[in-house]
């Protein structure tokens, strides 16, 4: 644990890998960047490998003032116990009042175990963060401008905010997709601070034998228009005629968890609380009922049209449009209004 | 080789069938109106230890810290087939975070001699924080491998494990003693045996079996307590089952880093989501009601 310094940097902790930024790093430099600004100190990303020199420029440009960056050799392929402890250093050191992770299966690895090792609080899976103002109900004391870290919890349903005003640093992860990406700003420049860490070989205990990395075939995050199905769809058949709705759209294919649970689409294409979290301009829901798991996922769509042969499907209350129907006419009738429209 | 497992399990509430009774006044859960269950990944990590055990030998211990009910789960894990079941309970613990758990945990688990592998679920379905793993392993200072889906090779005191990181597989070899995390894909759990749920549904634990006497003597009659509780103990420990059960004084614990002072989160506000009835327009299922939403959206740039 460090003590409370109301002067510490906000940090961000800049995932790579294979020498290749994760894109949630740079979605998390635009928050910090509002977190920074408000508190008046300055941006720092933390960057961990070896021969990663060259990540430091598109950290700027997303908004860091500064880069802390530590190379070793035992840094190169991540792994929870050196990643961790070359981090401890760095917060020893530098004394950041606020460290905040992409909710990754890695950022979520790492982030627990920096947590207990300097004895600090840690929030999972932060759908917001904002600074704010805390009071202790049993000692009346009030902590200014601490970190607000706001989280779904109980499956979704209820959104608990949490603060941390004596242990610190402040630390969150924050979910991939909830936070904006924003166009890089190529002339930002900043400080890359360059530390030694102290590693030893017994740090490093596991031995990565084989990796493969499946990229996502489906680019949900960066549609503009996304088809779902729910499980009202029925069968995976039925997700055809959703597929010439979003050809006919230009758009994608998303999916409730009860419909991939059911075997009608993959993975890849789960919306909502433990799949992808979109924000297109137009979200169609289709046979989907609305749960809060589904909805935290997609809610933020500037547009969402609701199909559904339930009129008190929770879904409605949601949408800007609403059609009472079974998908099997409504789809194809709106696939042919959408192709008649040129 | 054969390996001394540990398994931490949860009692969870069910958050899957949650109502609007489970909120109390002041944003807390009320968590006895929702049905308890076992936390369902942590059925997957007692299923790979079992699975372990049946292969290479060695014990499984599970372990749950909880309120006196949570000796349900470990009566389920004895049906199962765990060895042993340990229930770690006392109302200091209450309203630890994941890093007071985490504490708690660990003395717990060093009070245990020979302990080679600790198995956890990957997290929990009423907080899905994932943090109490890793935050264990590094207070054993154990190296820890997350999102485990396979154990696959296991030779002298090293583990072959394939973790699935959801967008990719990565397969790695580490050494024991040493925490896994276990994810829901990793395999099917086996029921309750019927011969050992013969056995083990009479398994009780002091806690349970002292609400039992209060019940039965009233709260007042403590010799009368006393002396029941005296005999069913040993009772139940000559046949096997009484389920262990140890408090913060137990595992030696220091009680700043346990409870409400060991916890560094603090809930600021909690808000229960509730739908705003939002207006939408109601769009009939014709094709004129429909190709004038279409060109609605057309008109304001939404579709191309
Ligand atoms: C911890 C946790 C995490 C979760 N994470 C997610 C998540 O990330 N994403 C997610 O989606 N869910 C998630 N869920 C599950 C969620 O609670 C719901 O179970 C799920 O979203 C329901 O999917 P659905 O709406 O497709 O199915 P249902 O709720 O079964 O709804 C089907 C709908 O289809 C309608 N319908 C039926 N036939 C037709 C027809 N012919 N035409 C039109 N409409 C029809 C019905 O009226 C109904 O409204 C999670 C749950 C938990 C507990």
């Amino acid at each position: 644990m460090i003590e409370v310094n109301r002067k510490g940097d906000v940090w961000v902790f800049a995932q790579q890998h294979d020498g290749k930024l994760n894109e949630v790093s740079l979605e998390l430099l635009s928050k910090g960047r509002q977190l920074a600004d408000r508190l008046k100190v300055p941006l720092g990303a933390v960057l961990l490998g070896q021969n990663v020199d060259s990540l430091t420029v598109p950290l700027f440009h997303h908004g860091a003032d500064k880069v802390y960056l530590a190379q070793h050799d035992l840094l190169e392929t991540y792994q929870s116990n050196t990643y961790a402890k070359a981090l401890c250093q760095l917060i020893t050191k530098h004394k950041p009042q606020i460290v905040i992770y992409g909710a990754t299966p890695r950022g979520r690895d790492l982030a627990p175990r920096v947590a207990s090792a300097m004895k600090a609080g840690l929030t999972a899976d932060c759908t917001d963060l904002d600074i704010g103002d805390n009071t202790d109900p049993s000692s009346k004391v009030t902590h200014k401008d601490l970190l607000l870290q706001i989280r779904p919890a109980f499956g979704g349903n209820i959104i608990a905010t949490i603060v941390n005003y004596d242990r610190w640093p402040q630390m969150a992860t924050v979910r991939e997709g909830v936070m904006v990406l924003p166009t890089p700003d190529t002339s930002r420049k900043g400080t890359v601070v360059k530390d030694d860490i102290e590693l030893a070989p017994e740090d490093a205990l596991i031995k990565v034998l084989e990796k493969s990395h499946r990229e996502k075939r489906i680019n949900l995050k960066g549609s503009r228009i996304i088809v779902a199905g729910g499980a009202g769809i029925g069968s995976p058949d039925g997700f055809q005629l959703l597929r010439d709705l979003a050809n006919a759209l230009g758009g994608e294919i998303g999916a409730s968890r009860a419909a991939v649970d059911s075997d009608f689409i993959n993975k890849d294409h789960q919306i909502g609380q433990t799949g992808t979290t979109v924000r297109p301009a137009l979200y169609i829901a289709v046979g989907i009922s609305g749960a809060v798991q589904h909805r935290a996922g997609m809610q933020d769509a500037a547009k969402i049209l609701a199909i559904n042969t339930d009129a008190e499907a929770p879904i409605f209350s949601i949408a800007h449009y609403g059609i009472v129907g079974d998908y099997k006419e409504v789809v194809p009738a709106l696939t042919k209004a959408v192709k008649a429209r040129a | 080789m054969a390996f001394n497992s540990v398994v931490l399990a949860k009692q969870v509430p069910d958050t899957k069938n949650i109502t609007g009774q489970a909120m109390l006044d002041d944003g807390t859960v009320n968590r006895a109106a929702l049905p308890a269950i076992f936390n369902p990944e942590d059925l997957n990590a007692l299923e790979s230890a079992l699975a372990l055990r049946d292969r290479c030998g060695g014990t499984v211990t599970v372990m749950t810290m909880g309120p006196p009910s949570a000796c349900e789960i470990l009566r389920n894990s004895l049906c199962r087939g765990a060895d042993r079941g340990i229930l770690l309970t006392d109302r200091r613990a209450a309203a630890s975070d994941t890093l007071a758990t985490s504490y708690i945990l660990s003395c717990a688990v060093r009070k245990l001699s020979d302990v080679h592998l600790v198995f956890c679920g990957r997290q929990a379905i009423d907080g899905d924080t994932a943090q109490v793993g890793p935050q264990l392993a590094e207070k054993l200072n154990f190296p820890q491998v997350t999102y485990v889906e396979e154990i696959l090779d296991v030779s002298d005191s090293t583990l072959r494990l394939r973790r699935n990181l959801g967008d990719g597989y990565e397969l790695v070899e580490a050494p024991t003693p040493l925490l896994i995390t276990v994810v829901d894909t990793a395999n099917t759990p086996r029921p309750p045996a019927a011969r050992r749920m013969l056995k083990y549904k009479r398994a009780r634990g002091k806690a349970e079996l002292s609400k039992e006497a209060t019940e039965k003597f009233g709260k007042g009659a403590t010799a009368d307590i006393e002396k029941y509780m005296a005999q069913r103990c040993e009772q139940l420990s000559a046949k096997g089952l009484l389920i262990e059960q140890w408090d913060l004084d137990d595992i030696e614990a220091d009680l700043t880093w346990c409870g409400r002072s060991g916890s560094p989160t603090k809930v600021h506000r909690i808000q229960s989501v509730v739908l705003t009835g939002n207006e939408h327009k109601q769009i009939e299922p014709t094709p004129q009601a429909i190709s004038q939403m279409v060109h609605e959206l057309i008109e304001d740039h939404t579709i191309g």
